[in-house]
């Protein structure tokens, strides 16, 4: 293969990685994070308790979690054709994506927001806040280095599973190593795709680092 | 009912208002269920006087952490009336009870301050709660700083701050309402004695310059003695004696009380002397005498006197002179012959005087 086919096949391959981690990481985040608040808050004596919801959704939370991605993949196929009107491709690869993320998102949310001192949602109680005011200006203020750190890790999480997603013909970089490097024994692409692969994570992961250390104020020197 | 008296340095300040500030009644207090429940409060009756500065004082464990939280309704009562201002506290749902907490400000051990906001921001949030604008914000903020010493301190955040200017950013925050009431947990038990001087002057400084209402809690003597003008001792969930400070401290009744006092007020006995004590006396032993000084008798010569009276045979083995709720008050351990005839003219000598003395026991 010559270089300028593999970097095009990378490129292509990289924007189709890209574009399914992004989809699926908002959106999953999106929808993570009022459950991941819900389970940090609804148990008894808490917040907003709703001791048997709370259990309820933890227990959707830990099945969904428990289901090794691949199964999820062909499990939820009808739902994917339902949504996009095809199971395979890019677009069909961001509904199991987005809906693996959804309670890994959540559950990370839940433990930084378990993590806040409990002290402070005292005091704020004791200021007359309401309970949706001590989420919004403690809770989420509180966890917000640990939420995005979680987001990151998510993200990163996404980018290993979206290789998987090649199963149903989901493309990306890791689709892109199974079929020219292992099938058609291409080593050379294979390392390319390992190389992009670990500069991306990298990547994200610095990034993530470095805006939750901006966000972090617990820890500055005087 | 016992009701504290609203005496000396701690009278009304407002004619009318001579009702209390908070007023338990027949308060109760059980955790768990009714088979094995938890009794934290048994039957508190206790009154906190306006413009006062009231402390609560126990062991951990005491339920006085519980009792202060039954005033702004972080703890609820399993019986008996919590009364703040003429408000009964239980009575109140939940957007009553929040209007309260407006009005109470509340100061913690460990000033649970938001990591994430500056100083300048963690005095505002009662503020945003409430309500205000940023303007509004801004023009109660800047001067609350500068009351509590930090106004040079705005965008620090709590981590570039010492654990005194913590607590000074939480008191700044307490007041930041206007409460009439302030509730302090504790608020100097994460701190180091000569913090704890300077928070405790603040707080003085705060009740006689806006003369706001505090209602503290430790388990420090040295807190209560030096602010407190009334004091109430809690152990196992009930008041086991409560008045002016400086009753308490000079004449404790309880055996809690004396207990906590023993670390402060100078009347520990060495180990060796206390080792030695007989209760009766036997044929050459010396008597030891705790005398204490304190109002008419605090600036007499008396103990010279006493020397003269009694001949030159008295030995002096402990003493000690502090400030108690700003009055002096001293004590003096002694010990003298335990003959007839010294008895005789001691006892003389303290029916003259008015000197306070209880006889600790006698020594070889």
């Amino acid at each position: 293969m010559s270089p300028e086919m593999l970097f095009d096949l990378l490129w292509k391959s990289l924007l189709q990685t890209l574009h399914m981690v992004a989809v699926s990481g908002l959106v999953g985040s999106l929808v993570g994070l009022p459950i991941g608040i819900f389970l940090a808050t609804s148990g008894r004596n808490e917040l907003f308790p709703a001791p048997a919801l709370n259990r309820a959704v933890g227990l959707v939370v830990n099945a969904a979690r428990s289901t090794p991605f691949i199964i999820l993949v062909v499990a939820i196929i009808p739902l994917t054709r339902l949504l996009t009107g095809t199971s395979i491709g890019t677009s069909a690869a961001i509904v199991p994506l987005t809906i693996a993320t959804v309670p890994f998102f959540a559950r990370l949310v839940e433990a930084a927001i378990r993590d806040v001192d409990k002290g402070l949602i005292e005091a704020a109680r004791a200021m007359g806040a309401t309970p949706m005011q001590i989420v919004f200006k403690v809770l989420l203020a509180e966890a917000r280095p640990a939420i995005l750190l979680a987001f990151t890790m998510t993200i990163v999480s996404l980018i290993g599973y979206s290789a998987m997603v090649g199963a149903v013909g989901g493309g990306g970089l890791g689709d892109l190593g199974i079929r020219y490097g292992y099938q058609r024994f291409m080593p050379e692409v294979m390392l390319a795709v390992v190389v992009v692969l670990i500069v991306l994570v990298q990547l994200v992961q610095s990034a993530g680092d470095a805006l939750a250390r901006r966000f972090d104020k617990r820890n500055r020197k005087s | 009912m016992t009701l504290s008296t609203a005496a000396g340095s701690a009278a009304p300040q407002e004619g009318v208002a001579s009702a209390p500030m908070v007023l338990f009644e027949g308060i109760s207090k059980r955790f768990g269920d009714d088979a094995n429940a938890f009794v934290a409060l048994d039957g508190i009756d206790m009154a906190v006087d306006r413009g006062a500065i009231t402390g609560i004082i126990g062991r951990s464990g005491a339920g006085k952490s519980t009792l202060i939280r039954l005033v702004n309704g972080l703890e609820k009562a399993s019986a008996g009336r919590v009364v703040v201002d003429g408000t009964e506290v239980g009575g109140l749902n939940d957007a009553g009870l929040r209007s309260l907490r407006r009005e109470i400000g509340m100061i913690f051990q460990h000033f649970n301050l938001l990591s994430s906001r500056t100083a300048f921001d963690n005095i505002a949030l009662p503020l945003e709660i409430a309500g205000f604008g940023a303007a509004d914000i801004k023009a109660k903020v800047g001067p609350l700083l500068d009351l509590v010493g930090l106004g040079d301190k705005a965008e620090r955040y709590p981590s570039e701050l010492s654990g005194g200017q913590k607590q000074r950013v939480g008191i700044a925050r307490a007041l930041a309402t206007s409460p009439k009431l302030l509730l302090s947990d504790e608020a100097t038990s994460a701190l180091d004695p000569e913090t704890t001087q300077s928070i405790l002057a603040l707080l003085k400084q705060i009740n006689a310059d806006l003369g706001l209402t505090v209602l503290l809690i430790t388990h420090e003597m040295e807190v209560v003695k030096t602010i407190a003008t009334h004091v109430a001792v809690i152990d196992r969930g009930r008041i086991v004696e409560q008045g002016p400070t400086f009753g308490i401290f000079t004449a404790p009744q309880h055996e809690t009380t004396r207990i906590l006092l023993a670390s402060t007020v100078g009347t520990n006995l060495p180990e060796w002397l206390r080792s030695g004590l007989k209760p009766e006396p036997s044929a050459g032993d010396r008597v030891l005498v705790r005398l204490t000084f304190f109002g008419a008798t605090a600036f007499q010569p008396l103990t010279a006197q006493l020397v003269t009276e009694i001949g030159g045979s008295v030995n002096i083995l402990a003493g000690a002179i502090e400030e108690i709720a700003g009055d002096p008050f001293g004590t003096l351990v002694v010990a003298y012959p335990a003959t007839p005839d010294i008895l005789d003219r001691a006892n003389r000598f303290y029916a003259a005087t008015g000197l306070a003395t209880e006889v600790l026991g006698y020594v070889a």
